[in-house]
Formats: structure tokens, C-alpha cells, sequence
């Protein structure tokens, strides 16, 4: 192999990784924020493609692992509902979403956005639009649960008994 | 033997109907929303998401409504629930290190990376009713303090350098994660199966069990080494997109206890653990869970199983309130003709008995008859 075909084969690689990780942590985000904020989100982008269903809404379970102990081996602490589906937006474009709970109409909403965001014409505005801010939104949500936990945190005194 | 029977229809319908009526309660009193029951009996959900297996709260919302508030039923309503649904798969494994702790308290180390956070906690409240409580007024918003951006970190990842606290067992990748809701339960048990088990287990059961290893039943000295109460994502391998995402996060309630251990012949006298880990915030729940989890690791740890505690198959078989309610409630259905069957039975066996007895008492009048004859 060539040098430059290597370095190529490299970039590309690069791409890919990105591509899958900007893709992980959209589809991410997006299972995360609330549903109306998600939905309010989506009618200012302004996007209306056809979608035909390829799989499902369909409603099913997760079995969700802990660690023994925290850190050791694997073990079920119970199920998780959760919706998937597929589908295929006019483009061609197929996309995927899985989310926790009941909700199809959120579950089919991230899917068809996670098929959208795949044309870079449209991943643009679905980044400033929905994503940024709805992953802004949650982090905000974080702080102030972190803010009001903060204000919790106590300093125990041990008390040094008088018996001398 | 157990003999069906048939009829009632329309004495069923009519106090199904009754049912439907009496749990509304006073038509005049606004009806329970599911927001309402779970942003308000939040830890009732817990409970019953916990027991019932299923992490859904607006569903065991929906239970606790429909069981008129009798959380054992709600529970049972959501494991029926849960039967009708397909598996898409199995999470990877949560960290609860990397939490987004609401609470988070050590009973071992005052001052800990972190901090002590009590969080929404009854600790330290009177345990005074408050009247103020029936009415609706309007609450103070929290307080709110800098956060300090220090990470959590969990006690046992604290504790573990000096070899003095037993580390977290080795993972093998390459072993399948037990699933007692796919096999059936076959002892001696796992690890993975006991704990799964113990997690769906009844609170109140294992409670019961806790204490009892506290006032000396496999005593095992205990300290609550950390709770900690908060949100984790829930990251699931995607198949058709090659790689896991997050499909929301879930809140649990876990607990490390920490337990002296004065050795045997398998191991060195360390602290041992036992761990606790359970949907929602349910801390009474995950205590009771570790020390039950520690208790039953005896044969593990070299220590002699005098207690019902280190019973596995008594704690294992008699912790979940669905089978126990199952075969308990089964009692009130009719059992004619199974008590008819015994009815005759006892019948024929009082007849020989008092038969015997009138036996006996000829026998006994013939011989006192002779003995004056003599």
C-alpha cells in the first residue's frame, strides 16, 4: 500500500469514527430529552419528510445489568420498557432509534431525525436547532439537581466524650 | 387435587363492577392522576417498579391506582404486564460511579471525596405528623449551594488499595449473566442469580431477614460503607447501528455494606461486602439487600450456615411476594370438593377412633369386672 493510500485509508477511518460518535451522542441526547421539549424542538426545524415504517413502533424490554458490587461481574437488577423502531425517510435514508418507555410518537421522532441528520444538508440544522439545545437543556437540569444536592452536603463532627 | 369450578358470572361481574366503584371512592373527590401518584407516592412507585421488575413509573403508577393503593398487587399487576412484552436485549452494565447522586451519605469515612450528601431524606425529620401536610401550600423552593465539581467516588473504589476490603470479584467476560425470569431457579445459586433475585425480592421479607442477622441470627457486623441514590444512563448495544447508545436513564438506589470478617479457612480476616442495588430511591430496600446478599455468601466465605439468613434456599424461595401472595391467596378459592374428600376422610377416621376407644373402654370395664372377681 502507498503512503498517501494509507494516509487516506486513515482519514477515512477518522471520518467513520466520527461519524459514528457524532451519531451515537445524537441519538443519545435525543432519547434523553423530554418529549415535548424534543417535539417543540423538531416544528421549528421546519422538516416534514415522508416516512414509511420499516419496523415497528413496538414496545418491549431491556434487561438492565449492574455490577456485583459495583465494579464485578455482571448481574440483572430487573427490565426497562422501552420502544424501538425504524424507518425511511423520501431521501432513502434509514434510521434508528431506541428509547426508554412507551412513548412511539418520540421513538418514531428520533428515528426519523437520526435519518435526516445522516444528510450532511440536513445534520447541520438538526445539530442547532435540536440537539444543542435540548443537550444544553439537560445539562442545565443536571446542574440544578447538583446545585440543590450541594446545599445538602453535611460535615459531620465527631464529638470527643468528656470523660478525663 | 385441585377441582375447578364453574358459574358466578354475573356475581363476578356485579363485584368486579363494585370493585371498579369503590376504588373511585366519593364521586365528588377529584379522581388520582398518574402524574399525580407518581411525582407524589414517588417511593410507592419505587417500591412497586422494584419488586414488579419493571422500570416504568407511569405503568406502576397505573398498578398502584388499579390495586386501590395494595402495593403487592400492583406489583403482581406489573409482573403480568411484564409477560406480554418481547426482550429486545440486555443493557450493558450500568456504573453507578459515574451517577448523578441526589444522595450519597458513608456511615464508615466522615470525610470522603465528594462529600456527605443527604439529599431528600426522612433521616434527621421528627417523625412529628405535620397538619400543614392536608392542605396545599405553597413550598419554599430549594436551597441551592456552588457545586464543587468534585467526582463521587464511590467508598469501595476508596477502600480497596490496602487488600483490607475484598475487591470486587473478577469479571469473566466470557460467562452468561444469570436470568432467573428465562431459567428456573436451581441451587446452590449464583451470585449474579442471588442478587437478581434479592432485587425483585419483598422489602418487608428481607427486612425481616436483615435484622435478624443484626440481633445475632449469622451475625455478621456490619457498617453502611455507602448509599448512594441518583440517576444512570442506560446504554444498550443497537445491532443494526453497530455500536450502543443511551435510551434514557433510570434512577436506582444502591448500597455498598461493609462487614468485619475475622477470616477462614478460604479467606483473610478483611472486610468482606455485601451489595445492594434496586430501582428507584428504595434505601431500606438496598440495605436489607446487602446484608441479606453478605448472609447468604457463608459457604463463599468459610463460615458456618446457622441461620435462616444463609439459608439461599429459604431466603430465595420465599422473597418474592408475587409467588408468596400466589400461593397464599390460593387458599380463599373454593375447595369444595378437595374439602368435601377430607371431609369424609376425617369422618371415617373419627368413626375408627371412637370405635378403638369404646374397644378399649370394654376392655377395660371386662378386666376391672375380673380383677373384683378375684
Amino acid at each position: 500500500m502507498t503512503g498517501a493510500g494509507h494516509q487516506r485509508d486513515e482519514a477515512a477511518t477518522q471520518a467513520a469514527a466520527r461519524d459514528v460518535a457524532g451519531r451515537q451522542r445524537r441519538l443519545s441526547v435525543l432519547a434523553k430529552a423530554p418529549a415535548k421539549d424534543l417535539l417543540a424542538r423538531w416544528k421549528e426545524t421546519g422538516l416534514d419528510p415522508s416516512v414509511e415504517l420499516l419496523r415497528g413502533p413496538e414496545s418491549g424490554l431491556v434487561a438492565l445489568q449492574g455490577r456485583i458490587g459495583g465494579g464485578g461481574q455482571p448481574f440483572h437488577v430487573g427490565e426497562v420498557s422501552a420502544t424501538r423502531v425504524t424507518v425511511r425517510i423520501g431521501s432513502g435514508a434509514v434510521g434508528h432509534a431506541m428509547i426508554s418507555g412507551r412513548d412511539a410518537r418520540k421513538a418514531q421522532l428520533v428515528a426519523v431525525i437520526d435519518a435526516l441528520a445522516q444528510d450532511a444538508e440536513h445534520a447541520e440544522t438538526i445539530e442547532r436547532t435540536i440537539v444543542a439545545p435540548l443537550e444544553k437543556g439537560l445539562a442545565e437540569a443536571d446542574a440544578k439537581l447538583r446545585e440543590e444536592t450541594a446545599a445538602t452536603r453535611v460535615n459531620f463532627f465527631t464529638m470527643v466524650r468528656g470523660e478525663d | 387435587m385441585y377441582v375447578a369450578v364453574k358459574g358466578g358470572e354475573a356475581a363476578i361481574a356485579n363485584a368486579h363492577r363494585l370493585l371498579a366503584s369503590r376504588r373511585r371512592g366519593e364521586a365528588d373527590v377529584p379522581g388520582l392522576t398518574l402524574a399525580q401518584i407518581a411525582g407524589q407516592l414517588s417511593l410507592a412507585v419505587d417500591r412497586v417498579m422494584g419488586e414488579g421488575s419493571l422500570y416504568d413509573p407511569e405503568l406502576a403508577a397505573l398498578a398502584i391506582k388499579q390495586a386501590r393503593g395494595d402495593l403487592i398487587e400492583a406489583v403482581f399487576l406489573l409482573r403480568a404486564y411484564r409477560t406480554t412484552l418481547p426482550r429486545f436485549g440486555h443493557s450493558e452494565p450500568v456504573d453507578t460511579g459515574a451517577m448523578l447522586v441526589e444522595r450519597r451519605i458513608s456511615a464508615v469515612y466522615k470525610d470522603l471525596p465528594g462529600g456527605q450528601l443527604l439529599g431528600p431524606t426522612f433521616d434527621y425529620t421528627h417523625r412529628l405528623l405535620d397538619p400543614a401536610l392536608a392542605g396545599d401550600a405553597p413550598l419554599d423552593a430549594p436551597e441551592t449551594a456552588a457545586d464543587t465539581g468534585e467526582k463521587v467516588i464511590r467508598v469501595s473504589d476508596i477502600l480497596g488499595d490496602e487488600g483490607l476490603i475484598e475487591d470486587d470479584p473478577a469479571t469473566d467476560v466470557s460467562r452468561p449473566v444469570a436470568d432467573i425470569t428465562r431459567t428456573p431457579m436451581e441451587f446452590p445459586m449464583e451470585r449474579d442469580a442471588r442478587l437478581q433475585t434479592l432485587a425483585r425480592g419483598d422489602e418487608g421479607f428481607l427486612l425481616a431477614l436483615a435484622y435478624s442477622t443484626q440481633r445475632g441470627y449469622a451475625r455478621s457486623h456490619p457498617f453502611a460503607g455507602e448509599i448512594r441514590i441518583g440517576e444512570v444512563d442506560v446504554e444498550v448495544m443497537i445491532p443494526e447501528l453497530g455500536f450502543a447508545v443511551v435510551i434514557g436513564r433510570v434512577k436506582l438506589t444502591e448500597c455498598q455494606m461493609v462487614n468485619q470478617f475475622k477470616g477462614s479457612s478460604k479467606a483473610p480476616p478483611q472486610f468482606t461486602r455485601g451489595y445492594g442495588l434496586v430501582f428507584g430511591q428504595a434505601e431500606r430496600k438496598a440495605m436489607a439487600m446487602s446484608l441479606c446478599d453478605r448472609a447468604l455468601r457463608a459457604s463463599e466465605l468459610g463460615e458456618d450456615i446457622t441461620a435462616p439468613a444463609q439459608d439461599e434456599e429459604f431466603v430465595l424461595s420465599h422473597c418474592d411476594n408475587v409467588q408468596s401472595t400466589g400461593f397464599v391467596e390460593h387458599l380463599k378459592l373454593p375447595h369444595y370438593v378437595d374439602f368435601q374428600a377430607e371431609l369424609d376422610l376425617v369422618r371415617r377416621m373419627r368413626a375408627e377412633y371412637f370405635a378403638k376407644a369404646a374397644a378399649r373402654d370394654d376392655d377395660a370395664a371386662s378386666d376391672d369386672a375380673k380383677e373384683a372377681a378375684e
